[in-house]
């Protein structure tokens, strides 16, 4: 049973990998950028969400709803002002941006909210599946957010090989100068992928926080970093890669807690992503592009 | 004046670069003496040295080599413990603490070294952005592996353990790294002449290995890597090179600044102090060696100087980077200040057109952001 219980909390913690790497990846393919700023986002949406049930006594569901609603914001409103401004810069240049925005997020969160860790009250409200006479407990938030995992990725799958918008992404991601000859608008659809993007990044904060209710400044970062390995690992750019490097992560951070230690379980992550890397370089579920001469 | 004037260009910015750490080195001992540095300051010096030698050296692997690195604080930090050890263990041998300090740095940069050459060996087989997220999750895993180890030191010589300090088996003697805790009751042998003679060595070695035969081989690779190996460069060795030599100065800076304090965690060498150096190679300029003395310098005492408004101070910082990075890539601020250059250059009497040739395509042409 410990074994399952392990297996289901690590799809659980996967899942909310996944949901942050989906962001991470979308924001890569198209930007072709690192957008370190992910992270804070999902501490943004994490307490723009605690505020409103806090402070505003909103119900759990506006509460959230109004959390996406403000990443959505916040997100488009990084991109407006800090990266498109830098369009046709040196990736490096975009990447150190991207670090700055990250930095501002956080101290402005800690002016804001202080440093001191808020309690997290979970947004699920679901009784607890207990199977086997009780050996085996399910949270209902695990339920969720294996469940809105799931729904978001079939519903960005979707949206990107049928809608028109999706597929103009899509064409964005292959070739923006090509993309734009076909007349479409280039600019506003990487605007719409940081807003999908930090949407999504706010249903993981809530998630996250929700499964680990301890929020603080430095929330995202861990989580960020390790789902920007997931996506790496599950191939940068590809939208079911993401969600199988997020999954595949948090199986094996839960594992590695269980069975080495909880002191080590993030070199084992970061060992199986150089492993993973070495056999496969271009990640699970990449693309091999062969280089031209 | 003469002589200046007769060198090569890469021989005139190497003795600028050279001249310009001296005559720094020199105001600010001149100050100190004076008493005209604030306390606060004073302690910033050593690891004002530690980083520009840190900077230095993660721009051979950014500018010169072209690959990015996200986890250079893991060679920092392999570099700090392994010297800390060192400083200990010849603590009865070698009375002469300037001696033992050399003997220290020497040891934390060889450590530096083996781990650049053992994380190196996957990396170099990766490129781009892959080879990026490699790099941060080694500089991931020398933390954990920092965080759980524990050192001791008793008349039998060296423990070692991976579990805790009970498992190392020691009859009295000292623990020198207590897992988390990281490395306490360190010696404090760190001093800003070390830290200067250590900042003149990275130099050296960095600029010299730039206007070498191997740094030319490098600097091929970063431009066209097919090319280069057509014309029978070999690719992996250049790479290779580049990589342990830095990791090796980042050791020896690590070594340096660990010795500056009493007592230093594991938690210091993360990802977050890995970003730290690399803001300041992007600032200073990729490829620029004075760049990044100059921007590694200017963004550890910004901090410091902020300290009055301590709770903006970080907020601040993030919105000068991103200023920066904003300004330094407008194209209309970026066409006005070529053509200020160049009319400026036009004026000391060179001809236009090798002013421009002149800002264009050296690496170190001096386009620093600051």
């Amino acid at each position: 049973m410990d074994f399952l219980t392990n297996l289901i909390n690590g799809i659980s913690l996967g899942s909310i990998y996944a949901i942050i790497a989906l962001g991470y990846t979308m924001v890569y393919g198209i930007a072709k950028m690192l957008n370190f700023a992910h992270g804070d986002v999902i501490m943004v949406g994490a307490y723009i969400c605690f505020c409103a049930m806090g402070y505003l006594g909103l119900s759990p569901i506006l509460a959230v709803l109004l959390s996406i609603v403000g990443c959505t914001v916040l997100g488009i409103v990084i991109e407006r002002l800090a990266y498109k401004p830098l369009r046709n810069a040196p990736s490096l240049d975009v990447l150190i941006t991207a670090i700055g925005v990250s930095y501002f997020l956080e101290n402005a969160a800690l002016l804001i909210w202080k440093s001191d860790p808020k309690s997290f009250t979970s947004v699920v409200d679901l009784p607890s599946l207990s199977l086997f006479d009780g050996q085996l407990v399910i949270s209902g938030v695990t339920m969720v957010t294996v469940l809105a995992c799931v729904v978001i990725m079939i519903a960005l799958t979707t949206f990107t090989t049928k809608s028109k918008q999706g597929k103009a992404m899509r064409a964005c991601s292959e070739d923006q100068g090509a993309a734009r000859l076909m007349g479409i608008n280039v600019d506003s659809t990487i605007s719409l992928t940081f807003a999908i993007g930090s949407g999504l990044a706010a249903i993981a904060g809530v998630l996250l926080c929700s499964a680990y209710p301890t929020l603080t400044p430095t929330t995202g970062l861990m989580p960020g970093i390790k789902a920007f390995v997931a996506a790496v690992l599950g191939g940068i750019g590809s939208i079911p890669g993401a969600v199988l490097g997020g999954v595949l992560l948090g199986i094996i951070e839960i594992f590695a807690k269980a069975y080495i230690g909880t002191q080590m379980s993030d070199a084992v992550v970061f060992a199986v992503l150089i492993i993973a890397l070495l056999i496969k370089p271009s990640g699970l579920l990449g693309k091999q592009i062969k280089e031209k001469v | 004046m003469t002589m200046f004037k007769s060198m090569s260009k890469s021989a005139r910015s190497t003795f600028t670069t050279y001249a310009m750490v001296v005559v720094a080195y020199v105001i600010v001992q001149i100050l100190a003496n004076g008493g005209m540095i604030t306390n606060s300051l004073t302690g910033q010096l050593v690891p004002i040295c530690a980083y520009i030698c840190l900077a230095v050296s993660l721009n051979l692997v950014v500018g010169i080599s072209g690959e990015l690195s996200l986890g250079h604080a893991g060679f920092m930090s392999v570099g700090a413990f392994a010297g800390v050890v060192a400083a200990a263990c010849f603590s009865s041998s070698v009375p002469n603490d300037a001696l033992r300090l050399i003997l220290s740095i020497a040891v934390g940069g060889g450590c530096a070294a083996i781990a650049g050459f053992v994380v190196g060996i996957p990396v170099m087989r990766l490129h781009g952005d892959y080879l990026a997220i490699v790099t941060l999750a080694f500089g991931e895993i020398i933390k954990n592996i920092m965080n759980n180890l524990y050192v001791g030191l008793d008349s039998a010589g060296l423990h070692f353990s991976m579990t805790d300090a009970n498992s190392l088996g020691m009859s009295g003697g000292t623990i020198l790294i207590n897992g988390p805790q990281g490395a306490v009751g360190i010696e404090k042998l760190s001093t800003f002449f070390a830290g200067f003679i250590l900042v003149i060595f990275c130099l050296f070695v960095v600029l010299n290995l730039i206007h070498s035969r191997s740094g030319r081989a490098i600097m091929a690779v970063r431009d066209n890597r097919i090319a280069a190996e057509s014309v029978g460069i070999n690719v992996t060795k250049y790479r290779l090179m580049a990589f342990v030599i830095s990791a090796a100065l980042a050791g020896m800076a690590g070594a340096l600044y660990a010795m500056n304090y009493s007592s230093i965690v594991p938690k210091k060498f993360d990802f977050n102090t890995s970003i730290l150096i690399l803001v300041f190679v992007v600032l200073g300029g990729m490829g620029n060696i004075r760049g990044s003395v100059i921007s590694a310098t200017i963004l550890t005492i910004l901090p410091e100087m902020l300290r009055a408004i301590s709770d903006y101070r970080m907020l601040i910082y993030a919105i000068v980077l991103i200023l920066v990075m904003l300004v330094s890539n407008n194209p209309t601020l970026k066409g006005a200040w070529a053509n200020l250059r160049s009319r400026l250059r036009g004026r000391r009497g060179r001809p236009k057109v090798a002013a421009a040739e002149a800002a264009g395509d050296a690496p170190e042409g001096g386009d620093s952001d600051e």
